[in-house]
């Protein structure tokens, strides 16, 4: 019989697959544990950071750093984290489907857009589409370093500092748990002050060398530091997200082998009842 | 017991230090700094150097090493933002241009306009193919 042995290779074939799977599915499992951890070391230098920027907003330097004035949107920036490699399920998609509506409203209001990609997915998907892309960083690999982050996010705050650009969003994926990542947009620039002004005690901080330099430097690195932490997130996701696509291929696979083996046993008692059949009808013949 | 003052040092790739102090010595841009408990709220940028820790009870300084950073203080609280990366304008200057030529790169010979149709078409292709595969999945187990 012709059928059984496509059946056959075809069993193979699904199985060759079904390795390739779960063999992903370990490493991603094992890479998202390194992954959390990353994340969690990153946690004390944005909390630290958040504090001093709290503190900051309640002390009243005599000089406004840009970064903290509100201004009229005319264009706007997003900075867009992804991950560099596919295979991770609905994860980028979900992200890019939640931007390009919100991008939508954008046009819709007439202000224009500009993007900074981090990670090769968002290159491609907004690239493919013409997007204005200014800067874009690629091959991060699983440590991200902060100086890897540094010339791609400069080039949104000058931008921003020059007027070109009246305010900056991150988007990425934030991780709530391994099965659950929500894409999630956050302003940077204006920094928004969710602090009420208290105006209890005035103070201010001795600054050195001057106030402008230092909230510079200070105010650089804080908007450097949500995104190198958004992309240490986005990392986890991507690992995450990976280890639950493969694993539900995996199961995939494991289903429509036992389904295959069926069809190919039952393929292959036919042949038998058949032959034998034949064998019997021939000797009554004689 | 004499007056301690809490100490944070953080990069942005891991916690350093926390913990209390008597006396905290932090390589500013004007020169080095001891910071004694209760210190008048004070930012400043660190150069390259070494912060000491005087944890007081009678033992070692701990020495941390800092290749820059911004230093915090508030009256009963030190914070160290440490960077983890060497950090000059020109550099980052560079790393900008960089960044941008990339992008340059990836940009040529493609339209300015975002099209916001064929955008939604093809991630509606994906989603739906998304739907599919999350739908063969429940049928066979169902």
């Amino acid at each position: 019989m012709a059928g059984a042995k496509e059946i056959r290779t075809q069993i193979g074939s699904i199985k060759n697959t079904s390795k390739i799977t779960k063999a992903m599915e370990m490493v991603a499992a094992s890479k998202m544990r390194k992954a959390q951890n990353r994340m969690a070391a990153t946690r004390p230098y944005a909390e630290k950071m958040r504090k001093v920027i709290g503190h900051l907003f309640h002390a009243h330097p005599e000089y406004k750093h840009t970064f903290m004035i509100e201004r009229e949107v005319k264009r706007v920036g997003y900075i867009i984290v992804s991950s560099d490699r596919g295979l991770c399920g609905g994860l980028n998609n979900n992200l890019f489907r939640k931007l390009v509506k919100e991008l939508k409203e954008h046009r819709d209001a007439g202000t224009e857009v500009e993007f900074c990609t981090i990670g090769n997915k968002a290159l491609g998907f907004f690239g493919r589409f013409g997007g204005n892309i200014v800067s874009q960083a690629t091959h991060l690999g699983d440590m991200p370093h902060i100086e890897d982050l540094i010339g791609t996010v400069k080039v949104m705050l000058d931008a921003y500092a020059e007027g070109k650009i009246d305010r900056i969003y991150i988007a990425y994926n934030n991780f709530v748990n391994t099965m659950t990542q929500s894409p999630t947009f956050e302003q940077l620039v204006p920094i928004p002050s969710t602090m009420e002004e208290d105006l209890k005690h005035h103070w201010d901080y001795i600054y050195e060398p001057d106030s402008k330099e230092v909230l510079d430097n200070l105010l650089g690195r804080y908007v450097e530091s949500l995104v190198y932490q958004a992309v240490v997130e986005n990392g986890a996701c991507e690992q995450s997200a990976r280890m639950v696509a493969m694993k539900s291929a995996s199961d995939n696979a494991k289903n429509l082998i036992d389904e295959l083996q069926l069809i190919y046993n039952k393929a292959r008692q036919a042949a038998i009842t058949q032959e034998i059949s034949e064998i019997v009808g021939g000797a009554a013949a004689v | 017991m004499a007056m301690t003052i809490h100490v944070d040092i953080v990069s942005a790739e891991g916690e350093i230090f926390s913990g209390v102090a008597e006396m905290v010595y932090a390589p500013a841009v004007m020169g080095e700094v001891g910071i004694a408990p209760r210190h008048t709220p004070l930012v400043t940028q660190l150069k390259p150097g070494e912060v000491r820790v005087d944890t007081g009870s009678g033992k070692d300084m701990q020495h941390f090493y800092v290749s820059g950073g911004i230093l915090e203080i508030q009256p009963h609280v030190v914070t160290v933002l440490a960077d983890t990366a060497i950090r000059a304008a020109d550099l980052d200057e560079a790393a900008a241009q960089e960044a941008k030529r990339r992008a340059e790169e990836a940009m040529a010979d493609r339209s300015a306009e975002f099209e916001y149709a064929k955008a939604q078409s093809e991630l509606a292709e994906a989603v739906a193919q998304l739907r599919a595969i999350e739908r063969i999945r429940k049928g066979k187990r169902g």
